[in-house]
């Protein structure tokens, strides 16, 4: 395991002192940690853990229970593309086999040059504008890989 | 001064209408025309979506789908010019102008009780909501006995909108009757179900009416404290209640004294993190005290022994939105939408492969049909449809053969389906029910919390099970090994994730038996 620098240290306790008098902090402070260093670094949980009075196990169950909580650093960019029903019905399996050509990475990769992060994402609440895809928390709606390569290529010019 | 709105809903800004927003104000800027500009919710037609709308003597003028580029050809048509009473503005006649919003039949036919707000006024403004019906509701429960104001919930027929459908008045009945330091009033927002976004819609579109609803839930069972669990993939939504939040406190609708009532309630949104089971209502609690979401079990009801231990309410956004309209107007003005047992108005989200998806909010008893051709206008792709799936992952699917089932608890329950949190995906003739089988168990083996074998390795099995069936590998002996697999998983899960991941997979077994007598390449 990396040990975290002096700056995610910093950040990390930071998040500590701020949340752990709050009821049932666990999951506010993984937040916290995530938007700010972009994943939760398997360094920070004996912080948290000692913090909160808690074993790493116990820390460590619920970081690795939800699939939102990242434990290596992302891309740039998070790329979600939906895919369930409502988006399968209108291709979206079709558009991730073009998203995972076009990066040359698996769902849950992240491509070499370190730009692109491609996840699985249930459904965005966007089902009436299927197939739904999210880069970097912006929501887009009855997209087709042209369309993808467009968003992508705003992000990532060179690519 | 012309006043314009667009949308901020995702749906809305997913097709554009942050670029049409940015077009509307630099063009309006360039000709020195003056606007205000309101960033609404979405009607919920999502077809026409960027839907501009702009205020006019004889009732909002809608135009859409409009994209940035058709916005310069808009001002130029007069867009934004004063509009003489009694006429349609001098852009009537371009080709995106629709006419009347309210004249919009998809919208004209709908009985807007819960939604009535949505897409009309600024979310984030307690002055317009009030201006617009709001608060009327908590008022009248100020004024009440706390077991009055239950009485009128159990009164009215409400039942629970996000899947299980229990009657929300006998719920907060048994979180008043406790005895305790303290209760919750915590709000499913999680809308984990795929097809679904009524949820989202409320939040982006009228989060003060979820508020609203949620103080009055806490007068009426006397609890202080509320949690809006929000599912992590709404961050649109996640600043709009935090705005809207805001704006309750400022205006003295929330904190230690509401309205001057001497009564606190401070509310609170917390994140979930991408895990559907945290959608189940005790998995949900646990996910709020910072845990795995594992689901209890039960007794205790989360009513007697909720969160931290305490009394809690646990409802879902649309049936704590729903009832200030209840309280305002009265249990029976509600009551007197629907049929049988399926009291009041249910907000139906279209999705999928339908021309025209939205949302549709009106008294239970529509045939699926209605929904499908007379809402929906029939198939995106112009093929055949050939199935839907009603209330989400876990819901069944129904044939072509059955839309004329009405959309009703009882109804649906007649013919196997379940009504859940109202969504509707239609698939057409493409679909191979086989691969949606196959990803019925997929989900529920990636979602799996993970306490019961039948559910965490039987959801894995399921998936091995319908890769041999879709090589054509013995098709016999497997589907009946995936029918007795269905049936361990009905009996011997504890919640519904495992309990009723097998609906898909069995209703796509009973009625298109073809696909999976055929084998891939
Ligand atoms: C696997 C599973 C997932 C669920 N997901 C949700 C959800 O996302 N939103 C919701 O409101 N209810 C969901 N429910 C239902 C809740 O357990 C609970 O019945 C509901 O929140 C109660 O609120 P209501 O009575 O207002 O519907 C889910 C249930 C199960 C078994
Ligand atoms: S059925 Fe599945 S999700 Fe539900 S409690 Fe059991 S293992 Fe957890
Ligand atoms: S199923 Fe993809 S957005 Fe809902």
């Amino acid at each position: 395991m990396e040990a975290l620098t002096a700056s995610q240290r910093e950040t990390v306790r930071r998040i500590l002192t701020r949340m752990r008098d709050r009821p049932g902090p666990l999951l506010e402070i993984l937040h916290g940690i995530q938007d700010h260093l972009g994943f939760v670094p398997g360094a920070a949980v004996p912080l948290i853990a000692a913090e909160l009075n808690l074993s790493r196990a116990e820390v460590h169950g619920v970081v690795t229970f939800y699939h939102h909580f990242r434990h290596t650093p992302p891309g740039r960019h998070i790329v979600q593309i939906c895919r369930a029903e409502s988006c399968q019905s209108m291709g979206a399996e079709g558009l991730a086999e073009h998203a995972m050509r076009r990066l040359g990475v698996e769902f849950q990769e992240t491509t070499a040059d370190g730009a692109f992060s491609l996840h699985p994402v249930y459904c965005l609440g966007n089902c009436a504008c299927s197939p739904a895809v999210m880069i970097d928390g912006e929501l887009y709606g009855r997209v087709t890989p042209a369309r993808l390569d467009e968003l992508l290529a705003q992000r990532e010019p060179s690519k | 001064m012309t006043t314009v709105y667009v949308p901020r809903d995702a749906g809305a800004l997913s097709l554009g209408a942050e670029a049409v927003a940015r077009a509307i104000a630099r063009g309006a800027d360039s000709r020195s025309q003056a606007l205000r500009m309101v960033r609404n919710g979405s009607r919920g037609l999502y077809f026409l979506e960027p839907l501009v709308e702009v205020d006019s003597p004889g009732g909002r003028e809608a135009y859409g789908p409009v994209s940035a580029a058709d916005v310069p050809g808009l001002l130029d048509a007069g867009l934004l010019e004063d509009r003489p009473a009694g006429t349609g503005g001098p852009a009537a006649k371009h080709p995106l102008a629709l006419g009347r919003t309210e004249d919009l039949p998809y919208l004209k036919s709908q009985q807007r009780l819960t939604f009535a707000r949505v897409g009309i006024t600024d979310p984030t403004s307690v002055e317009d909501y009030v201006a617009h019906g709001g608060y009327r509701g908590l008022e009248r429960a100020l004024s009440l006995d706390p077991a009055a104001i239950v009485q009128a919930v159990t009164d009215s027929g409400l039942r629970g909108r996000g899947g299980a459908a229990f009657p929300t008045g006998i719920k907060w009945k048994t979180v008043h009757d406790q005895a305790a330091d303290r209760k919750y009033v915590t709000c499913n927002a999680d809308e984990g179900d795929s097809g679904t976004f009524s949820d989202r819609m409320l939040m982006e579109g009228d989060p003060l009416v979820l508020i609203e609803g949620m103080t009055i839930a806490a007068v009426a069972v006397g609890a202080t404290q509320g949690y809006i669990y929000l599912r992590a993939e709404y961050p649109h939504a996640h600043r709009t209640l935090i705005e809207a939040i805001t704006a309750a406190y400022g205006a003295g609708y929330l904190g230690s004294s509401v309205r001057g009532s001497g009564k606190r309630f401070d509310l609170e949104v917390r994140l979930g993190a991408g895990a559907y089971i945290c959608g189940e209502e005790t998995s949900m609690l646990e996910s709020l005290e910072g845990r795995r979401g594992e689901v209890r079990v039960r007794p205790p009801l989360p009513a007697v022994k909720g969160l931290f231990g305490r009394p809690t309410i646990v409802n879902n956004v649309v049936s704590l939105s729903t009832v200030p309209v209840i309280l305002e107007r009265g249990a029976e003005f509600y009551r007197d939408f629907g049929m049988g047992k399926s009291r009041g108005t249910l907000p139906i989200q279209l999705g999928g492969n339908l021309r025209r998806g939205g949302l549709v909010e009106r008294a239970f008893g529509l045939t699926l049909t209605e929904l499908l051709y007379d809402y929906g206008g029939g198939s995106a792709s112009g093929r055949p449809l050939r199935a839907v799936q009603v209330g989400g992952p876990l819901g069944a699917y129904i044939p072509a053969s059955q839309f004329d089932t009405p959309v009703d608890y009882e109804a649906l329950s007649g013919i196997g389906a379940l009504l859940g949190h109202g969504g509707i995906v239609a698939f057409d003739d493409t679909v191979d029910m086989a691969r949606m089988a196959r990803y019925a168990m997929e989900f529920c083996a990636i979602e799996s919390c993970g306490k019961c074998t039948p559910c965490r390795i039987g959801s894995t099995r399921g998936v091995e099970i319908v890769d041999r069936i879709l090589k054509g590998i013995e098709p016999g002996a497997n589907i009946a090994l995936l029918e007795e697999l269905c049936e361990t998983m009905v009996q011997g899960s504890l919640c519904g994730l495992g309990g009723m991941a097998p609906f898909p997979v069995q209703s796509a077994l009973k009625h298109f038996p073809e696909d999976f007598r055929r084998a891939r390449q």
